[in-house]
């Protein structure tokens, strides 16, 4: 047993990351909330980095990796709000045309949604009488649908559990930054111990979501990515008001990122099933 | 990340699950919480079991990986706890194994894995509590010896215990001395002249800590552990093993109750209401989680060849409040038998109620934690 990243794994995360927040930074999150759209070039490049073809076998044109660095990619692609279908193209390599590569964006019927339906160039699932709604978040576009009460696709399950770490990890992150920089009474407001405590029980929550998520990944073991997404989700969405909180009035401002990750924290729990199917399945197991 | 075991520790495990349907048929009827004596025989005779068949030392073996296949195999064939022997096995011997001379560890170590004698932990004070460092039971030299005067608090198993890891001031707090720093680490008989034990009532009923007086004890200096006034440092190896892989066979323990509850509440009816169901169903996904942590954590203390880090304070927030939830759902279950005290769910529901406070509360955790794990300055 070695239950930790390998030395592989670290890189291909490094590499991810540098990849991610190199094309899509602040700059181009902010420009993104103002105009939401896919941005086919920053999705060619992921194309081209190999994000959508992690899991594809090398003689398909894949890089031949396994869930545990799928997972790792989208947790990395949570971190930085990474708009778009990533999920369902990722799940649509090699079965859709151009979606390994990139050049295709394929959504997907989630529940009773359909995120990015306009947008896309491909829909799997039956997306008929899709009416749009104005999306609480500004980042992903949403029609309803009637929902078919089918099970999930385990892994759609398993990476935006995936997402929704990232998210939590980043927020616990930011809210940690911002107590160290912004001073009241004398000093720095992570010096005050509500303020501290706030901080590590974000810390915790993500920390037993990441192991949740990793081990889910490893066997991939359905029950288990069921498990990894309840907490996941309450992580990433408690963490973002944590995270608000600790942001004081700033956190309230739209300028600030902290309600983008929480609003697409709500959207990812819709996605994935709801929480009462999988606690019910969980329960039917024991 | 691999959670796969290799072909030497699976053969471990084999031997040890062989074992383990051998030996726990043949012991004895547990004995009732209030029997102290019967307590004592009871752990140490496992513990001389253990040792005779090679497993003994399990607690100190090199390989974290090992450990944590012991204590979860244990647990599963539900074999005894380590109860009376705790503080040898996983506070006072892990010290001495590692802060002690070759005589020290020749004198104290083979005892504890024999089963032959019995320690308990004197740290806290009435004053001294989450703030252990800044305790006053004062010890002079004279001679060979120290002489102890103070009273120590909460101290588990003292009744029957052969030897204290007491901690003790042997330099007085002044603005030179921060009071970290003169603090030493004793081995006290617990026979010496001038101990007084009173048992303690905790809120379950039972006597599981006293209170420990201490009126001119004599302790010989070759009983120090470590140098005088280190005794700070030599204590933080102690609580570091305390949160590392102490809870392993808690885990597993409370996974199996998870399954317990289910059938529980399926054949009382229980399991009709929605609530209930869901409930038991995240507290699934959260006791998977924890056992995931576990896994982590020792696979990190394997790489890093050391005792457990910081990981262990992550693990121990979380673990004893999701434990005190699973003690409230096993009283959904029973419904108006959570009233009944002699239902074992409900003696263990009130026992719970110390995960939060003992070895370090909760909010010392989140301390640790926002300090050391994420550089928050210092809390004030
Ligand atoms: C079942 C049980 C067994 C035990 N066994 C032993 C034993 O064998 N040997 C031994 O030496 N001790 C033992 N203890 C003692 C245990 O270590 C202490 O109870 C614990 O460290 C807390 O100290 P205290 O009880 O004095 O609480 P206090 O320190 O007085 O705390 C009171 C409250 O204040 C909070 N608080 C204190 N300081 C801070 C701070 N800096 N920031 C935020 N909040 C703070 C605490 O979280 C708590 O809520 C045992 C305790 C229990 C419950």
């Amino acid at each position: 047993m070695d239950f930790q990243l390998s030395e592989d794994q670290r890189a291909l995360r490094r590499g991810l990351r540098d990849v991610l927040e190199g094309r899509f930074g602040r700059d181009a999150l902010r420009a993104a909330v103002d105009e939401p759209r896919i941005d086919r070039k920053l999705w060619r490049a992921l194309g081209d980095a190999g994000f959508f073809a992690l899991c594809l076998p090398e003689d398909a044109g894949g890089v031949g990796l396994s869930l545990p660095e799928a997972v790792l990619a989208f947790e990395e692609a949570g971190r930085v709000l990474l708009p778009g279908p990533a999920v369902a193209t990722f799940l649509a390599a090699g079965e859709v045309a151009g979606a390994a590569e990139g050049t295709t964006v394929v959504t997907a019927v989630g529940g009773p949604f359909v995120p990015w339906l306009e947008e896309a160039d491909a829909v799997r699932g039956d997306a008929a009488g899709a009416v749009a709604v104005r999306s609480v978040d500004p980042l992903t576009p949403l029609h309803r649908v009637q929902d078919d009460g089918e099970a999930q696709d385990p892994r759609a399950v398993l990476l935006l559990a995936a997402e929704q770490l990232g998210s939590a990890a980043r927020t616990c992150e930011a809210a940690v930054q911002y107590a160290q920089d912004r001073e009241q009474f004398g000093g720095p407001v992570g010096r005050f111990q509500a303020v501290q405590h706030l901080c590590a029980d974000m810390l915790v929550r993500a920390e037993l979501a990441r192991v949740a998520v990793y081990a889910a990944a490893v066997t991939e073991d359905p029950l288990e990515a069921a498990g990894a997404k309840l907490l996941a989700d309450d992580a990433a969405a408690r963490n973002a008001r944590d995270c608000l909180q600790v942001h004081g009035g700033m956190g309230f401002t739209w300028e600030s990122d902290v309600h983008l990750h929480l609003k697409r924290a709500w959207v990812r729990a819709r996605l994935g099933g709801t929480a009462a199917r999988a606690e019910e399945e969980l329960a039917a197991a024991l | 990340m691999d959670l796969t075991y290799t072909e030497e520790e699976e053969a471990f495990r084999e031997g040890l699950r062989a074992w383990l349907a051998d030996v726990l048929p043949k012991l004895p009827a547990k004995p009732s919480p209030d029997d102290w004596p019967g307590r004592r025989a009871y752990d140490t005779a496992w513990q001389r079991t253990l040792h005779d068949a090679g497993y003994g030392e399990v607690h100190w073996d090199a390989s974290p990986t090992r450990r944590l296949i012991f204590l979860e195999e244990t647990e599963k064939a539900g074999a005894p706890y380590v109860g009376a022997n705790f503080v040898g096995l996983l506070h006072a011997g892990p010290t001495i194994a590692s802060e002690g001379t070759p005589e020290q560890r020749e004198r104290w170590l083979p005892p504890v894995l024999r089963g032959d004698e019995v320690w308990c932990q004197g740290f806290s004070e009435p004053d001294a509590g989450s703030d252990l460092a800044s305790l006053r039971t004062r010890a002079w030299r004279d001679g060979d010896d120290y002489v102890v005067s103070g009273s120590k608090i909460w101290t588990s198993h003292a009744e029957v215990a052969d030897w204290c890891e007491l901690l003790v001031r042997t330099t007085p707090v002044s603005d030179e001395v921060p009071k970290h720093r003169g603090i030493t680490w004793l081995a006290m008989p617990m026979d010496a002249a001038g101990i007084t034990v009173r048992p303690l009532r905790t809120l379950a009923g039972s006597a599981e800590f006293a209170e420990v007086f201490l009126d001119d004890v004599r302790v010989p200096v070759g009983n120090r552990v470590g140098a005088e006034n280190d005794g700070w440092r030599v204590t933080m190896v102690t609580l570091s093993f305390e949160r590392g892989t102490a809870f392993v066979g808690e885990v597993v323990a409370c996974r199996r109750l998870l399954g317990e509850l289910a059938r529980e509440a399926r054949a009382n009816g229980r399991w009709d209401d929605a609530v209930l169901r869901r409930g038991l169903g995240r507290l699934s996904a959260e006791f998977a989680a924890l056992w995931r942590l576990t896994q982590w954590n020792v696979s990190e203390a394997q790489r890093t060849g050391g005792v457990p880090g910081t990981g262990g304070s992550v693990f121990k927030l979380r673990y004893s409040h999701a434990r005190q939830e699973l003690y409230d759902m096993a009283a959904e279950v029973l419904g108006p038998g959570a009233l009944d005290a002699d239902r074992p769910w409900t003696l263990e529901r009130l026992s719970s109620l110390s995960y939060t406070i003992a070895a370090g509360t909760s909010q010392i955790q989140r301390n640790i934690v926002a300090e050391r794990i994420l550089g928050l300055p210092k809390g004030r």
